[in-house]
């Protein structure tokens, strides 16, 4: 089934389907060419990810002074980093307390881009017959990302505030007598920008994974007497698995590390894992800041971990 | 290099730079009429670190007018300019940054102390920084890190600040002010005198301060001292247990719903309060006087307890030297000059040296700035725009006035590491 699908989506991908290979004059081992396409990839991930990746963890082990790095080992980027922690009990500590937040922003955000997102998806694959539309359609998606991110911020507050466009609407419309003073600054609005933002990165790879749904495999379902419902459920959903999970590993990463969002949405009264970074940067402690950000990596990457051990990404391509 | 430039006229390094820009004149002409273009070619150029403050293009186009430096900015906030001195002291020339971050940078080695004795207007510096006084005699309050506590090194190549004067000179003053409460009369609508109203219930959901940790605990303090609920030893230097006290403060405050939003740019400030989103809150001169501009009434409210102050200043980077340096000094001169001087003083700061200032702006401008006067005609920014209307008195009243009525400076404390982390713990609250 899996290699069907891939087929159909790029074919000449697959060993027995490379028509395009068997036309060159030169031979090349498969293999070889493999490393050639991997590769340049490969070179950029080393070089920006895994080696500076390295140096945050070695740092995050160092100590620090007010102006300085001490290469000597040391934990107390981490120590200080779970300060309190089970002094502090039943009550959470900082670390924790900003954990549940983010956890909890990152959930409901993913639970709501999923949502719309796979419906989107849905009418994009299923009810939009013309690729141009297809395309034209995907493309709208986009928009909230044609203003850059601080303008798109500003924008909010005549919106949502207290003197904003919904207030003064629903105050006119006699639905309120006062404002209401959580549409603005709070998880609220933290999480209408994060979905209005990142919305966009679940519809696509869902709707790139609906797309290649045989369409016999429907009419088959139709066929058998499944209701809409049942097809959904046992023939949709399953199929665009591996969509709904790479686009919710987006969402999640995303969301887990942002704070540039939260911080201008939620008034900076929300703390988000990635706010404790920047103040640690800010502030110099980079070995504190570094400890941080391995504390935000390692929950992540469980996350992912769960998450691909739910559906098998690797499997389903 | 530049020494074989000066006695022989020409290197090779000119000379290649020359010949290349004749290239590009296409003119066709040998190396020798092309000598005028090698001096030009070698241009006066300085890389300008700093936060937005004193980066004006007036500035710098005068500045290439009157001695041909050309200054190049490098625009940054005031955490990433520290950030930047530590970690690429290379990538800039000069650098303009606050007195309270030297206790980092100084240690750091990363940049160079000026030499008094090459700074012509240096006796003329007001005495704010030298001594800790207005020019009319007024002491200033010196907690948290007063300028003239770390105005002077003990020798060029020290990291030790001196206690009395030497002629070496951590940062060359440039501009400094006074800083309270911004608040909307319209919206609150009776007379608001002391720190302590930040907290007061009245405004709940309706206050706000500065998410920058150094700074924003200093208001904090303001606010605890004035509700007469602890007396600091040192507001800028606060013990672990008076951090955690002030932090107790805010965070019930926080959790109480006090605050609307806490801002970090100047920006977001100016939205909170012209949105009408907050009525009182940490604000900086010129974000009141953007938010007046807009027509909505804004205050830079004085208070009795007095204002939070801050100042900036010039040194150069440790990889500066030769006739790059002898450049720096040109331009530092020229800063303190009068003409940037006029420039920082129409929108609201201060200048370093109030004499050549004073020169470069009109009587009448001079009198509403800086004596506290009634504008004796409209006072305009420096761009042209429409600040105040004929009759308007500025905010706080005159330089006596609101300088000697300075109670605290922005301060690195020693315990900087620990406030942080409760600040971040204020955060999560």
């Amino acid at each position: 089934m899996s290699e069907e699908v891939l087929q159909q989506a790029t074919p000449g991908l697959l060993p027995g389907a490379g028509t395009a290979r068997a036309a060159k004059p030169t031979r090349l081992s498969p293999s070889f060419i493999s490393w050639l396409q991997a590769g340049p990839m490969m070179l950029v991930f080393l070089a920006f990810f895994l080696i500076p990746l390295v140096f945050v963890v070695i740092v995050s082990f160092w100590d620090y002074n007010e102006y300085q790095l001490l290469p000597a080992l040391s934990g107390r980027g981490y120590t200080d980093t779970f300060e309190g922690c089970i002094a502090q009990l039943p009550d959470l500590c900082t670390i924790g307390k900003t954990y549940v937040m983010t956890l909890k922003l990152c959930f409901m955000v993913w639970a709501i881009t999923l949502f719309i997102g796979f419906w989107v998806a849905y009418f994009l694959a299923f009810h939009v017959k013309s690729k141009t539309w297809q395309m034209g359609l995907s493309l709208l998606c986009t928009i909230p990302f044609w203003t850059s991110n601080v303008i798109r911020m500003i924008a909010w507050i005549p919106l949502l505030g207290r003197n904003g466009l919904v207030n003064s609407g629903l105050i006119k419309t006699g639905l309120i007598n006062h404002p209401l003073e959580w549409l603005l600054f709070s998880e609220f609005s933290v999480v209408l920008a994060l979905v209005h933002l990142f919305t966009f990165f679940m519809v696509v790879p869902i709707f790139n994974s609906m797309v290649r749904i045989d369409k016999s495999l429907i009419e088959a379902a139709y066929d058998a007497g499944a209701s809409g419902f049942q097809t959904l459920v046992n023939v949709i959903i399953p199929l665009a698995k591996p969509g709904i999970v790479i686009g919710s590993i987006f969402v999640i990463t995303i969301v887990m590390g942002d704070f540039i969002t939260i911080g201008v949405m939620g008034g900076q009264q929300i703390a988000a894992a990635g706010k404790i970074i920047e103040t640690r940067v800010n502030a110099l402690q980079f070995p504190a800041a570094a400890a941080n950000a391995v504390i935000l990596l390692a929950i992540t990457f469980l996350i992912i971990t769960m998450m691909s051990r739910i559906v098998d990404i690797k499997k389903e391509l | 290099m530049t020494e074989t430039t000066r006695k022989t006229g020409v290197s090779r390094r000119t000379l290649l730079k020359g010949t290349a820009g004749l290239a590009g004149l296409a003119a066709g002409s040998g190396a020798i009429t092309g000598f005028p273009y090698v001096k030009s070619a070698d241009a006066k150029v300085l890389r300008y670190l700093g936060t937005a403050v004193n980066e004006g293009d007036d500035i710098s186009k005068q500045c290439l007018k009157d001695t041909g430096i050309k200054i190049e900015y490098i625009t940054a906030t005031t955490d990433d300019v520290t950030k930047r001195v530590m970690t690429q002291p290379n990538s800039f020339d000069v650098l303009d940054t606050e007195y309270f971050s030297l206790k980092k940078l100084v240690p750091s080695g990363n940049i160079l102390a000026l030499d008094a004795k090459k700074i012509k207007e240096f006796d003329n510096i007001t005495p704010v920084f030298t001594k800790g006084e207005t020019p009319g005699g007024k002491k200033i309050g010196g907690q948290g890190t007063a300028p003239w506590k770390v105005l002077y090194l003990e020798g060029r190549d020290s990291k030790k600040f001196a206690t009395s004067a030497t002629e070496f000179v951590t940062l060359i003053p440039t501009v400094y002010n006074a800083d309270t409460l911004g608040i909307r009369p319209d919206l609150i609508k009776r007379p608001i005198s002391t720190w302590a109203e930040l907290l007061n219930p009245e405004f709940k959901g309706k206050a706000s301060i500065l998410n920058i940790p150094s700074i924003g605990i200093m208001d904090a303090a303001m606010v605890v001292e004035a509700s007469g609920k602890y007396k600091y030893a040192d507001k800028g230097n606060m013990t672990k247990e008076e951090i955690d006290l002030t932090m107790k403060v805010m965070t019930e405050a926080k959790k109480a719903g006090q605050f609307r939003a806490f801002w970090k740019d100047f920006n977001e400030s100016v939205n909170l309060m012209a949105s009408g989103e907050t009525v009182i809150q940490s604000m900086w001169s010129p974000a009141v006087t953007k938010v007046r501009s807009m027509g909505i009434p804004c205050t830079f409210q004085p208070l009795k307890e007095g204002y939070r102050s801050w100042a900036s200043g010039f040194c150069v980077s440790k990889g500066v030297s030769g006739q790059k340096l002898e450049w720096a000094y040109e331009f530092v001169n020229w800063f303190l000059s009068g003409f940037a001087g006029a420039y920082l003083n129409r929108q609201g700061y201060y200048s370093a040296v109030l004499s050549t200032a004073k020169a470069h702006m009109e009587p009448y401008e001079w009198a509403y700035w800086m004596e506290g006067k009634p504008a004796e005609k409209d006072i305009k920014a420096p761009d042209g725009s429409l600040l105040e209307k004929a009759g308007a008195v500025r905010d706080g009243g005159s330089y006596e006035d609101r300088m000697g009525g300075v109670a605290c400076w922005n301060a690195v404390m020693d315990e900087n590491d620990y406030m942080v982390r409760k600040w971040n713990e204020f955060i999560a609250a």
